[in-house]
């Protein structure tokens, strides 16, 4: 079999879903709701989260049907408020941080490493069951009326000005930080102790490596922002004065706080999506990552630097020109281990055996929107621009660029990638490649136009704007229509494909990760002989001999069964 | 079952934890008294020090990280880097401020 | 087939590194993890872990500290000599004492000595104790003061020491009302960082008390030691946050 195969998947004729799988192995919701079971607990995971990002995207629908004309006229400016605090709430919290960890790294980590499941996996159902709570807790404060502080909380206004539910939401986040917290611990305790036999640092897929910085991140960053959430509910309910001037408190200290989170979540929320990327570039390319060391290191650090920049969320707000100079030039460093990502996912394209599926299409799209998305941060990180620009739309376009041009294409591709191993069955290709540019289109067209707002002055956050700005907003708001659609069909077609989607196999991709080598969907306990790794990462000529060897081996039981026939009948 | 022991570790026996007691007891006295000395500047400096080596000896001894796996050791760093980071920089702004503008 | 011969797999236990000589399974070997040791290994490094999430959790209130403390000095050194430095100090004690009786029983779990270890964490838990004991009767004084921030909070001490016992005593001078009003931001420190440690020592306290139940009934000295040994690095992680408190909040400037 040449390496240049295209997608074909064997045995198609006597394929089947094999009866022992994770899925068959228990019945019952209970056996659901109690497992323990890594894969059970991503299913879980895949269905609450595809619930929240559908009511953060409802309430995106509702910011662009206000937008769409200069005045407030289809909601009152403090319901504009809160819908887009609880749109960016729900999205970055309930969505984006757990998005790829806590479906595909779930799921994968254990499988991709050799292990049976995750090092803890009574703590990865609470995980779970903390995420849910939390999420809960959110919907409900949104029927409570809401919370409108912007999902960033600044003080005072979220300590003194505002008679919303800010300690609701409070709790909520706080609760939503521990799952994420202890989904990262989770994965840092497996990725150091479980690794099969031969698995050395440096034979990881780089799916394992992503996860492993972001999960560094979770566990280092995320306490911070836990505590500056319970100041800011202990000063709303006891007035201790910790972010009071009046008090002698500082508001700016909030901040510090947050931000020394919310930067390392950023890099926490698009890591593993870089790690999907490396997976799906290497496969549909039938090439080794280019530069795997380097872009294994560059996870690394982007996690450490991630650590050194948050100020530059604070430009404006009042912190000495001196921290401004430091933290700009720190923003310029935190660019270019992203950047060589970006160079090495290129040439490993170059001269691979390309092929288009979806995976890979969504994969283009990221390379693309996320290279644009970075590099209007880093514009955003030099403090002379940056004066100029943020709390405009230009913020807005940026991280939209790089979270749903980067981070959600990057989730789809990995869904649609390991979809056959996690169900056993192919989605339809045609109709997902359809999707998938839909998805690309709406997206330019409803992100791009904010770039040029941004730079002409339309500041974000507000339901109304000066007239000339309408054209560029009505652009915004088509284009979010049809971004719409195109994250409404993969739902769609996904659930279609449960039941009537092409038997995949163990390998519909030809990959060489350690998950392809065993049967869709996977037994419970994995593998069923534990496994013993003996190649490098990526190595397509290993696959080749091994495939060899399994045609070799059909062909001969073949042939004995037809002699078995012969002398039997002779 | 008998009582085989897990991982074969280093077991740190009572003589290591009754000499590490005995130190942290001094070193309290040593910082109560201290506090009551005019030194200056010196006094917070001396009280952190002291409270760093109380604490050092807590994390080397009692909390076996001297016994331990690199990967321990660099875990407990990873920490204290972090934390150190949070405090170092955020000071910096504030102390910084101070200067006024250029 | 499940799965293709692609993958290499082993032929005997021993090549996963396996402790073959052990045949047993012990009960309380989960069956994800291919032998005791990876296990205790695993939770060991888990807890570490979860030590520094506590680290950085701490670390935002240290940060505000060291912010505050750096604008307010005046206020926070007339603040601290409110406190009881003899209360202080034995808390101190106190903790440092039950670090040392934590310490030796995991001795005693790691060496089999039922008996010790129920000993030792049972004094243990009474060290605990007596650390909130303290902590309240110093609590109380601060209400009766009225030093609480939120709660009829009383500038008094501050504007004229010369009337209050603590501030006599470490020769305070007057504040100016501007930074005698600081003070209530000490004060807020001093009861947020203190509770927040209090409800850990809560939350320890109660666990010990599972584990001297457990401990009576032979749960860890059959060679599962790995829970005291958990709970061992979350209690001197307490103890190693007081020492930091004890010397922040109560020994700035008494001289």
């Amino acid at each position: 079999m040449s390496a240049h195969t295209i997608v074909s998947l064997l045995d198609q004729s006597t394929a089947k879903i094999p009866k022992d799988n994770y899925i068959t192995r228990e019945n019952g919701l209970l056996s659901w709701l109690l497992t323990s079971d890594h894969k059970r607990i991503a299913i879980l995971y895949l269905i609450s989260l595809s619930f929240f990002f559908f009511i953060g995207g409802a309430l995106a629908g509702l910011i662009r049907l206000e937008l769409l004309t200069p005045q407030t006229d289809l909601m009152a400016t403090d319901t504009y408020n809160k819908v887009f605090t609880m749109h960016g709430v729900i999205m970055v919290f309930f969505f984006l941080v757990p998005s790829v960890p806590a479906t595909l790294g779930n799921f994968l980590i254990p499988m991709m490493i050799g292990a049976k499941d995750l090092a803890l996996p009574k703590v990865n159902l609470l995980s779970w069951y903390l995420y849910m709570a939390g999420g809960l807790l959110a919907l409900y404060t949104m029927m409570v009326g809401g919370v409108d502080t912007g999902w960033t909380f600044t003080t005072p206004l979220s300590t003194h000005y505002v008679n919303t539910n800010v300690l609701t939401t409070g709790l909520a986040v706080f609760v939503a930080g521990f799952s994420s917290i202890l989904t990262g611990l989770n994965f840092i305790v497996t990725i150091h102790k479980m690794r099969a036999p031969g698995m050395t640092w440096f034979r990881l897929p780089l799916f394992i490596w992503a996860h492993y910085a972001a999960s560094i991140l979770m566990v280092l960053a995320t306490p911070v922002v836990a505590i500056a959430i319970v100041l800011v509910m202990l000063e709303r309910t006891f007035g201790i004065g910790v972010f009071d001037p009046a008090k002698g408190g500082d508001p700016l200290l909030f901040q510090h706080l947050f931000w020394f989170y919310s930067h390392p979540a950023v890099y926490i929320m698009i890591l593993p999506g870089m790690g999907v990327i490396s997976e799906v570039i290497s496969t549909f390319s039938r090439k080794r990552i280019f530069g795997y060391t380097a872009v294994a290191f560059s996870s690394v650090a982007i996690a450490v630097f991630g650590f050194f920049v948050w100020a530059h969320h604070m430009f404006i707000m009042g912190i000495s020109n001196y921290a401004v100079l430091v933290f700009s030039l720190l923003t310029m460093l935190v660019a270019v281990p992203s950047a060589i990502k970006i160079f090495n996912w290129t040439f490993t394209l170059y001269k691979g055996s390309i092929t288009f599926e979806t995976p890979l299409l969504y994969a283009f799209g990221f390379m693309g929107l996320f290279t644009i998305g970075g590099m209007t941060g880093v514009f955003l990180g030099s403090s002379g621009t940056d004066i100029h620009l943020t709390e405009t739309y230009f913020i807005v376009a940026h991280f939209h660029f790089v979270m749903v041009g980067g981070m959600l294409m990057a989730f789809l591709a990995g869904i649609h990638f390991w979809w056959p191993k996690i169900t056993g069955r192919m989605y339809p290709e045609k109709l997902s490649q359809l999707a998938a540019v839909v998805t690309f289109i709406g997206f330019n067209f409803t992100f791009f136009p904010q770039f040029i707002l941004g730079t002409l002055g339309m500041p974000r956050r507000y339901a109304s704007y000066p007239p000339e700005f309408q054209i560029l907003n009505v652009f915004s708001t088509a284009g979010a229509t049809i971004l719409g659609v195109g994250y409404l069909l993969p739902v769609l077609y996904l659930v279609w494909s449960l039941k009537y989607g092409a038997i995949a196999g163990n390998n519909p991709w030809q990959a060489t990760g350690l998950e392809w080598q065993t049967q869709s969907p996977p037994l419970t306990e994995n593998f069923a002989v534990m496994p013993i790794m003996d190649h490098e990462a990526y190595d397509y000529a290993w696959l080749e001999g091994q495939q060899q060897k399994d045609e070799q081996q059909h062909r001969q039981l073949h042939e004995r069964q037809k002699e078995t026939e012969v002398t039997s009948a002779g | 079952m008998s009582g085989q022991i897990e991982h074969a570790h280093t077991i740190v026996g009572p003589r290591v934890y009754m000499a590490i007691l005995f130190a942290l007891l001094l070193g309290t006295a040593l910082t109560v008294w201290a506090s009551y000395v005019d030194l200056g500047f010196w006094n917070p400096i001396i009280a952190l020090a002291i409270a760093t080596t109380k604490a050092t000896l807590v994390v080397l001894f009692f909390m076996h990280v001297k016994y331990s796996t690199k990967l321990t050791k660099l875990t407990v760093c990873a920490g204290i880097f972090t934390f150190l980071i949070l405090i170092s920089l955020t000071l910096a702004d504030y102390i910084s401020r101070a200067w006024g503008s250029w | 087939m499940p799965d293709s011969p692609a993958i290499a797999h082993e032929a005997d236990n021993s090549a996963n590194g396996a402790n073959t000589a052990n045949t047993e399974h012990p009960p309380y070997l989960r069956h994800h993890f291919n032998s005791t040791e990876q296990q205790a290994d695993a939770s060991n490094f888990a807890m570490w872990l979860f030590l520094l999430t506590e680290v950085m959790f701490f670390g935002g209130l240290f940060t505000a500290y060291l912010v505050y403390r750096n604008w307010y000095y005046p206020a926070f050194v007339s603040g601290s000599h409110q406190l009881n430095v003899v209360w202080g100090a034995t808390n101190t004690l106190v903790l440092i004492f039950s670090s040392f009786t934590m310490a030796m029983a995991v001795w005693c779990a790691e060496t089999s000595r039922r008996r010790g270890l129920v000993l030792c964490l049972t004094f243990t838990f009474i060290l605990g104790l007596g650390f909130l004991g303290i902590k309240s009767i110093e609590y109380s004084e601060k209400i009766e003061k009225h030093h609480v921030p939120g709660l009829h909070y009383s500038l008094s001490s501050f504007l004229d020491p010369a009337h209050d016992a603590a501030a006599r005593a470490a020769g305070d001078k007057p504040l100016p009302l501007d930074m005698a009003r600081k003070t209530e931001v000490y004060f807020s420190l001093y009861f947020l960082m203190t509770g927040i440690h209090a409800l850990h020592m809560i939350i320890g306290i109660g666990i010990l008390g599972f584990m001297i139940f457990r401990a009576r009934a032979g749960a860890y000295t059959a060679g599962h030691v790995t829970f005291v040994e958990n709970f061992g690095l979350y209690w001197h992680f307490i103890d190693i946050i007081w020492i930091y408190l004890f010397a922040l909040l109560y020994l700035i400037s008494r001289h």
